[in-house]
């Protein structure tokens, strides 16, 4: 019996986090109406049409972050709920692989949401892009979430056999995602042209998003096997 | 030798699970381990499957240190501990598809460890709505599916009707004769110690022949 390569092995536990996503609805029925919710605070707490103009972005991108953790905290409570993650330490199955599929699984859950919440911001914060705006937001919001994939899925691997993970998880990875909120938040606000940003001063955070994506990338496919023994 | 521990320790913080346990397992044994609970039997298993570190003595399972190369003992050992390792969102055919997908196993045999473990009908089943004999199943045929060179099997009969006993039987029987070791660690004593061609006693950490 021949071993499956990376990839084989990736798609397989990114295809099966999503079927249990699915057929569990967890994202769906709990962290999309959380993250709307969010949304909606947003918009009575500032109750000022050109403020919630002018922050939308950063809005959308606070209410990703607070679904980012309820998320992965799912992506690993199906892992841990029955030993399955000890028993796929015991199959020998490949770390690396296993970070690129969960990171995969993530990214997509929070692509979804992402889209979601964005289109919740044009109807309630009133707010479209333009159509010289629409290339940066998309490459803004992909590399973004690759980011947070990746970080997501290296720290909810760090304390997936921690005691109160649950606390825990915010309080460590509120910090590291910083750069993403703050890079996606400047490159958001270019494209939407808030508070009379340009089009092309978005590009540079862009490129913030990609180094973030990067080093998390490099990062978690060099430490997740380890962390995960730890 | 397929395990060879030599006053093996491993300590939980400062409690020693193990505290000096050796044990030497043949090609082809299956080694029933017997105990009271929390002697250390199932320490011995996490220990031989590289779940658990070292701290002191000598572990070497199919030729490779546990310390040193977990990662090829783990790609010809297979672990039924006493958590199922299944999805429960999961059908039964889903979870053992997956299983095999991780370790290169087609199609034919994950249905043949289905059919091997009386799961035929319970293959689109939902792992969640499942009684825990039929998880138990599922968890066995998922072992089925690897086959490993080394069995390590924590309270196998678990939760399993007669039946499902007697099957489970014939398949560490039909793995041993085929050349697969196994180790196991049971308080179904007289149905264990009927499989086994030898019977250690775990207590306090150590093993006594």
């Amino acid at each position: 019996m021949s071993r499956p390569s990376t990839g084989a092995v990736a798609l397989a536990i990114a295809a099966k986090d999503l079927r249990i996503e699915w057929r569990s609805r967890v994202v769906v029925n709990q962290v999309l109406p959380f993250s709307g919710l969010v949304m909606v605070m947003f918009a009575l707490a500032l109750d000022d049409d050109a403020m919630l103009q002018r922050t939308a972005g950063g809005l959308v991108w606070l209410a990703t972050l607070f679904s980012l953790f309820l998320v992965v905290q799912r992506a690993y409570a199906v892992d841990t709920q029955d030993g399955a993650l000890d028993a796929m330490r015991v199959a020998g199955v490949d770390m690396q692989a296993m970070f690129l599929g969960k990171s995969l699984a993530l990214a997509g859950q929070l692509l979804v949401l992402e889209v979601l919440l964005f289109a919740v911001a044009m109807v309630l914060y009133r707010v479209s892009p333009p159509t010289e705006g629409v290339v940066l937001l998309v490459t803004a919001v992909l590399t973004a979430t690759a980011g947070l994939g990746f970080v997501g899925t290296l720290y909810g691997g760090l304390i997936a056999g921690a005691k109160g993970r649950d606390s825990l998880l915010p309080l460590l990875l509120l910090p590291v995602v910083a750069p993403v909120l703050l890079g996606a938040t400047r490159a958001t606000e270019s494209a939407l042209r808030s508070g009379g940003a340009v089009v092309s001063e978005g590009w540079p955070w862009v490129a913030v998003l990609v180094v973030f994506a990067g080093v998390f990338g490099v990062g978690g496919l060099l430490s997740f096997g380890a962390l995960i023994e730890e | 030798m397929v395990v060879d521990l030599a006053d093996a320790v491993v300590l939980y913080g400062n409690y020693p699970a193990l505290a000096g346990a050796s044990l030497a397992v043949e090609p082809g044994e299956i080694v029933l381990l017997q105990g009271p609970n929390g002697a250390g039997k199932s320490t011995v298993l996490r220990l031989c499957a590289g779940l658990v570190p070292l701290s002191r003595g000598r572990a070497v399972v199919l030729g490779h240190d546990v310390a040193v190369d977990r990662q090829a003992i783990r790609h010809r050992v297979g672990l039924l501990a006493h958590a199922n390792g299944l999805f429960l969102d999961l059908t039964a055919r889903e979870n053992l598809d997956f299983w095999g997908s991780m370790v290169g196993a087609s199609s034919a045999e994950c249905d043949e460890a289905m059919t091997r473990m009386g799961l035929g009908a319970l293959g689109a089943r939902r792992v969640s709505t499942m009684s825990a004999g039929q998880r138990r199943r599922v968890a066995l045929a998922g072992l089925v599916v690897r086959r490993a060179d080394l069995w390590l099997l924590d309270e196998p009969h678990t939760s399993l009707d007669e039946r499902g006993r007697d099957e489970l039987d014939a398949v560490l029987r039909e793995a041993a004769a085929s050349g697969a070791t196994i180790v196991l660690a049971s308080h179904e004593v007289d149905r264990a110690r009927r499989l086994s061609s030898r019977v250690v006693t775990v207590t306090g950490g150590r093993i006594v022949p």
